[in-house]
């Protein structure tokens, strides 16, 4: 009965295939390590931030009068509502450390480099919806740091010549952030940019699944159909979508194997995730700032407003640049460099472990410098705070330059046929 | 990879002295030493809170009969103990201070206190703040504050403290004139800020005894989630 049932769908719907595609028979290279949970990690969190999201819009009163006794509504009214809520506000964190993980492996290991330049740039889509999901995210609890944190963002598109007033009063929907603002704010934060985010999170699942994943040695687990003897071949059964063109090396299905991997890596991640959410769900400060614990008030700017942590690095660049459209142009420029990336990168060789020095070096030093800029988004900005985001501002943006200009006919060691681990 | 774990594992914990240098703010503030499992304490605190408090600064995230039931007063006791104009068991803690004249009288309005203890950097900062008052004839209402300079707010537990000055060094005097020893102002002081820091989070005790259970459980699952991957990958290695 049951099987006959699964039959009739399978014929109108082939589900099981679907599966078997992406998962049961899907070719993954058997040498994945440490960096390669991060994907996975962010799914985990992306579900946790929507059913979370959705219980908390239940109870949460999107309006300037009422927001904010709302958010003490659920924490103190709503069983288990504090619960939802620190699932949410340490989750937004999370996302940013995992996805800040998930990039940096990609920069590694040439995860970008072609064929899939395409997957990279869905990529930094769901990097972009995520920052405007999470800063429209963070003016709901209408404490003042989401208030003051809004007003100055916002006020950047003030700087564009000619259209810049009108565009930042087309934004808030009035003359100062109100109430206004946080409505429209709080439809896109719970209706269109999830949904966005959830095409955008398929699509770039799709992609990787046609090119196939990258491995920490930047080797093709797929071979020319009939170069490779059968005994050599991965013992595996794989689906035909990925059989019928190629050899399949080195590689075995996602699932099991990567299931059972991924959920030690998801439980390692849960305990670090519930130690800050029950022991210190304000982060130190960092993941819930002090001033949101009053509410939004126009007439009173707290001491040192700072953006929350995973907008630091972006922040000092706008910072550090002394006129506010340059730097506003700054700002953006460098989340475009980072879309940029396959095209800067002009070698052939993916995996960091066989390119030339200067690229461990210069990866290294961006490493740093996006570390730097972060700190010093969160802190005041004193002069040597200004001199040392100016630098590390360069460090940032002459990665792509350097890149570019020594990947053209750089010195590489050779590349392994097959995956040595 | 295990270079990137050291590194990665080191990278969490230089974190950790981040977040603390955050969360002191850099002020110099006495250690209250609370304990938010203190029932008498926080009943004491609650009790000099309505009495000496409430009059300006209200509570108004949070019920009386929560607190009740958190602190362990019966309903009965606490209605008839602190429900006396016929407010319902279930209102918030609200004074009837119209906010416009508040501002009037003391510059701004007195702030709602519900929470406070996190706003400011914790207990600690309001153990220090009350017992940080002394006298500066140049404020309108005779007294100034040590850790937050020139508050609106007269010292409106003079008749327990005292008052304080400050000597040539710039550091405070012992008190003179009030009711209470210093010891005893002390307790009262940690009491009021263990209250405090109570109703700025009244899950605070719930959320970290659950999280021990929660980490507990993922620790074992750990285990067993480990030994059915290292049963699986048999296969592959």
């Amino acid at each position: 009965m049951f099987a006959n049932l699964m039959a009739w769908i399978e014929k109108r719907l082939p589900l099981m295939d679907a599966m078997n595609k992406h998962a049961a028979q899907y070719p993954a290279p058997k040498n994945f390590n440490f960096w390669y949970v991060f994907g996975i990690l962010a799914s985990v969190v992306l579900v946790n931030q929507l059913l979370t999201g959705i219980w908390l819009t239940m109870n949460y009163e999107p309006s300037g009068e009422g927001a904010f006794a709302s958010i003490e509504y659920i924490m103190r009214d709503v069983d288990y509502g504090w619960l939802l809520r620190y699932m949410h506000s340490t989750g937004a964190s999370a996302f940013f450390v995992v996805v800040y993980m998930h990039m940096f492996r990609g920069m590694m290991y040439g995860s970008y480099q072609k064929p899939r330049e395409l997957l990279w740039l869905f990529g930094m889509f769901i990097f972009l919806v995520l920052m405007a999901e999470a800063f429209m995210g963070y003016l709901l609890p209408w404490g003042n740091m989401s208030y003051w944190g809004a007003q100055v963002i916002i006020s950047l598109f003030g700087a564009i010549p000619l259209i810049g007033d009108d565009l930042t009063l087309w934004i808030r929907g009035d003359y100062v952030i109100s109430g206004a603002t946080l409505n429209r704010f709080f439809a896109l934060h719970v209706a269109a940019l999830p949904l966005v985010l959830v095409i955008l999170v398929f699509l770039h699942i799709l992609a990787l699944h046609e090119v196939g994943s990258n491995n920490p040695e930047g080797t093709d687990i797929k071979k020319p159909k009939g170069s490779v003897p059968l005994e050599e071949q991965s013992k595996f059964q794989f689906h035909e979508q990925y059989t019928k063109k190629y050899d399949i090396v080195d590689a075995i299905p996602f699932h099991p194997y990567y299931t059972v991997k991924d959920l030690v890596a998801v439980v390692i991640f849960l305990i670090a995730f519930c130690w800050v959410m029950f022991f210190a769900p304000e982060g130190g400060g960092y993941f819930m700032e002090a001033p949101n614990f009053e509410p939004a008030n126009g007439l009173k700017t707290p001491e040192h407003i700072a953006p929350v942590w995973y907008f630091g690095p972006f922040y000092t660049v706008l910072r550090v640049i002394p006129d506010k459209l340059l730097g506003a142009i700054g700002m953006f420029a460098a989340i475009i460099m980072l879309f940029l990336l396959p095209w800067f990168d002009r070698g052939v060789v993916k995996s960091i472990k066989f390119r030339c020095t200067a690229h461990t070096v210069n990866l290294i030093q961006f490493a740093v410098c996006f570390i730097v800029l972060g700190a010093l988004g969160t802190m005041p900005a004193t002069p040597i705070n200004n001199l040392i985001g100016t630098i590390a501002t360069f460090g940032y943006f002459g990665f792509f330059v350097a890149l570019w200009l020594y990947s053209k006919n750089e010195k590489t060691k050779p590349v392994p046929e097959r995956v040595s681990g | 990879m295990k270079k990137f774990l050291r590194a990665f594992t080191f990278g969490i914990f230089a974190l950790v002295p981040l977040f603390t240098l955050a969360a002191s703010g850099g002020m110099d503030l006495d250690k209250a030493d609370n304990d938010l499992a203190d029932k008498e304490s926080l009943k004491r605190g609650f009790d000099s809170y309505v009495s000496y408090c409430l009059g300006c600064h209200q509570l108004q995230y949070q019920r009386y009969n929560r607190t009740f039931t958190d602190l362990g007063i019966s309903d009965e006791d606490g209605v008839a103990k602190y429900l006396t104009n016929g407010q319902k068991p279930g209102e918030h803690i609200l004074n009837t201070m119209p906010a416009k004249d508040a501002a009037k009288w003391f510059g701004s309005a007195p702030p709602d206190l519900t929470l406070m203890a996190r706003l400011k950097p914790g207990p600690d900062y309001i153990y220090t703040y009350l017992r940080s008052f002394y006298v500066d004839p140049e404020r309108p209402f005779g007294v100034n504050n040590k850790v937050f300079k020139d508050v609106g707010m007269p010292h409106v537990l003079q008749s327990l403290q005292g008052l304080r000055t400050l000597d040539e060094h710039g550091n405070l005097t012992e008190a003179t004139g009030g009711s209470m020893t210093a010891e005893e102002y002390d307790e009262f002081s940690r009491d009021l800020a263990n209250f405090l820091e109570y109703t700025a989070e009244p899950n605070k005790l719930e959320r970290e005894a659950m999280g021990y259970w929660v980490i507990g459980f993922l620790v074992i699952f750990l285990i067993f989630a480990y030994l059915l991957k290292v049963e699986y990958w048999r296969d592959v290695h």
